[in-house]
């Protein structure tokens, strides 16, 4: 008797073990297939394109492909982006410094309605947007005689699309550093107040050392988006060869004139752009861990 | 004698809710005063506005005489440590302390020997060119008190300067900062909510409620002559009775309420006759419970109904739990109508009068 209850619980010992073993053995299953999807799908949907791309550019080989490099208006939308994104970042970091050191820093009337309303690029068609300019300062616009006798063209002309831009790639900034200030408190700059230094040098000396790193994080964030922007820059830009294509837009000419070669040609920088600015990200990411490793304690 | 710093007739809300509620105060110079009183009473408020952080709604801050309502922070002549030290993290102690010379535009060399002499005062010679992040928090403190003073303030405000810091440590700090600030002989206020503290480091204490200043004096004063109800609570160990007028040598010949309080000190405790100083005086009690507190022993007795506490030496023979005992009380704060007064035992003068 007593042996038989022993041997029992041996077996139904033995078969716990068994269908654990199977449980494993299925688990370790599902794993690799997850893990097998889950790289099907990024070398389908990233890794395909990039390697696409590059082939396509160079289907023609090196010279084609320098040609379309070095082509007048290929050159030029290279300029214009880089024009439009330089002078979309500078600007945007002044905004996005005025913005968030207004949003920590200061209690006032309307601050949850402004901090909301810095998100809006985030959640409107660039489309729209592109189009509310060509409102506010197309024909349609009230001030439009007022700017045709001064002489400055705003839609479909750099300038608006550099408005453009900078309208779309507002957020960027603000939003990185409004959590970094948020968490670091106002104590540090009355500390300085109090010790009789002014605004500028409060900003300078207290401030500014302190959200360095989440600063440059925006700005990286924020070139990415203002190089590769086509809605709203397609919309105000006109599309006038070698005077208001941007890159992107640039391609996409190309591409409808079944020129395929030339436009991937020109992908194919904004490709090595982008992949230039994910290692400088991950770069100040790293930095940004470490350095929040390293001030761990709070309560300075 | 003129003040050193003067608070007239202080006014403050935040929204709706009234931070200081006509604040009146005045602080000698020299002095070190501590600003007591229960959270949210409205002391970091009162310490902010003088240093210019904060706003009064109304009423005037003088700081030598001078009303500084609408001078900068900066420009007052205080400085301020902050509850949290708000040390610059990405500056090293000595470049914290020089913060302050720096933006007044001193000479390098007195900058430098001036930070010197205060990483000497402040026992961090070896550590000054470390980061806030590697101190530990007596060390912040003590950098954030030498940062305030680099400049030579007139004033020094210190928020809850021990709040974050272990018993231990901060007993020791205690005692540095008050011998500190008075070889310095800077006026100086700070704020805590722990009463044994703002009693052992104070010279003077102010209280607040409710953004009201309750009680002004020296801790003697606040301690033995409670003007207010709340300051007769706040301080001390209070217990709380009813109507005192039924205990012998407290009657009372009109009617209505007396509430009282019966601090632990103000009672005395014999096994019999002999071991009391006027035995017609005194109550009779049954001891409830005894708690030993180290330096001596603390005796719950019910006398009429009511527990009272008493502390006991712990030279005089041991209380039983259940024993009778003796009970003298010697005196009572009574607070009948929104004053505070001691009521003294009559019983007790009128022994000493038969003997
Ligand atoms: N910036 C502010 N906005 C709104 N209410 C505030 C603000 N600062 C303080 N209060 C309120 O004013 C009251 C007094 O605050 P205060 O910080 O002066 O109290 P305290 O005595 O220093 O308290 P604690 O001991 O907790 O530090 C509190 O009820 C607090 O909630
Ligand atoms: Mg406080």
């Amino acid at each position: 008797m007593a042996v038989s209850v022993t041997r029992n619980r041996f077996l139904s010992a033995d078969f716990e073990a068994k269908q654990q073993r199977t449980s494993v053995s299925s688990e370790i299953f599902v794993k690799w297939l997850l893990i097998f999807l889950g790289a099907a799908f990024l070398f389908v949907m990233l890794i395909l394109p990039l390697v696409l791309v590059g082939f396509e550019a160079l289907a023609k080989g090196w010279d084609a492909y320098l040609a379309a490099l070095t082509e007048p208006f290929a050159r030029k939308a290279f300029l214009l982006t880089a024009e439009a994104t330089v002078i979309a970042v500078l600007l945007n970091v002044v905004f996005g410094l005025a913005s968030a050191w207004l949003l920590t820093k200061f209690d006032f009337r309307g601050k949850a309605v402004l901090g909301s309303l810095i998100d809006l690029p985030f959640a409107i068609s660039p489309v729209v947007a592109g189009l509310f300019f060509i409102m506010l300062f197309g024909r349609m616009s009230p001030i439009y005689q007022t700017l045709q006798d001064l002489h400055v063209a705003v839609v479909f002309a750099v300038p608006g699309i550099i408005l453009a831009t900078v309208f779309v790639t507002f957020p960027f900034i603000t939003r990185e550093l409004v959590p970094v200030m948020e968490a670091q408190g106002r104590s540090e700059e009355e500390a300085a107040a109090t010790m009789g230094a002014g605004g500028w040098t409060i900003f300078r000396r207290v401030t500014l050392p302190n959200i360095k790193w989440g600063l440059i994080y925006g700005i990286i964030l924020c070139t990415a988006r203002a190089m590769g922007e086509f809605g709203a820059v397609s919309v105000v830009s006109g599309h006038i060869r070698g005077k208001t294509n941007t890159l992107p837009l640039h391609i996409e000419i190309l591409y409808n004139e079944y020129n395929f070669t030339a436009a991937f040609a020109v992908a194919s920088i904004l490709v090595f752009l982008a992949i230039l600015i994910l290692v400088l990200r991950n770069l100040v990411e790293w930095k940004l861990e470490r350095k929040s490793e390293r001030s761990g304690n709070h309560g300075l | 004698m003129a003040y050193e710093v003067e608070l007239r007739n202080i006014d403050k809300h935040y929204g709706d809710f009234k931070a200081s509620d006509h604040v009146n105060f005045g602080v000698n110079r020299g002095r070190l005063i501590g600003l007591l009183g229960p959270s949210g009473s409205g002391k970091t408020t009162i310490l902010r506005m003088i240093a210019g952080l904060e706003r009064p709604d109304s009423g005037d801050i003088l700081i030598d005489g001078q009303r500084v309502n609408n001078l900068a922070p900066g420009k007052r002549g205080i400085g301020f440590v902050f509850q949290n030290y708000a040390l610059f993290r990405h500056m090293t102690v000595r470049e914290n302390i020089a913060f302050g010379l720096k933006v007044q535009k001193e000479g390098k060399q007195k900058i430098r020997s001036r930070v010197d002499e205060l990483t000497h005062l402040i026992g961090l010679d070896k550590f000054a060119d470390r980061y806030p992040m590697q101190l530990s928090v007596g060390q912040r403190q003590r950098v954030a008190f030498a940062r305030a003073l680099a400049p030579s303030p007139r004033l020094l405000l210190l928020d809850e300067p021990f709040a974050a810091i272990d018993a231990k440590v901060r007993k020791e700090l205690r005692g540095w900062l008050r011998e500190t600030i008075h070889k310095l002989g800077i006026t100086s206020i700070f704020v805590t909510h722990d009463q044994d503290e703002a009693v052992e480091v104070a010279d003077d204490i102010i209280i607040t409620n409710k953004g009201r200043v309750e009680q002004t004096g020296t801790p003697a004063e606040i301690y033995q002559l409670p003007r207010t109800p709340f300051v007769a609570d706040f301080i001390g160990e209070s217990v709380h009775v009813p109507d005192y007028t039924v205990f012998k040598g407290f009657e009372a010949g009109e009617d209505g309420a007396h509430p009282g309080i019966i601090r632990p000190e103000f009672v005395e405790i014999g096994l019999n006759d002999k071991e009391i100083a006027m035995p017609l005086a005194a109550e009779h009690g049954i001891v409830r419970a005894t708690y030993f507190r180290g330096s001596s022993v603390e005796a719950h007795v019910e006398v009429k109904g009511q527990i009272l506490k008493a502390g006991r030496s712990l030279e005089k023979p041991p209380l039983q739990e259940g024993a009778e005992v003796r009970v003298l009380i010697h005196r009572i704060l009574s607070f009948g109508d929104g004053k505070a007064e001691t009521v003294e035992n009559k019983s007790k003068r009128k022994e000493s009068v038969v003997i």
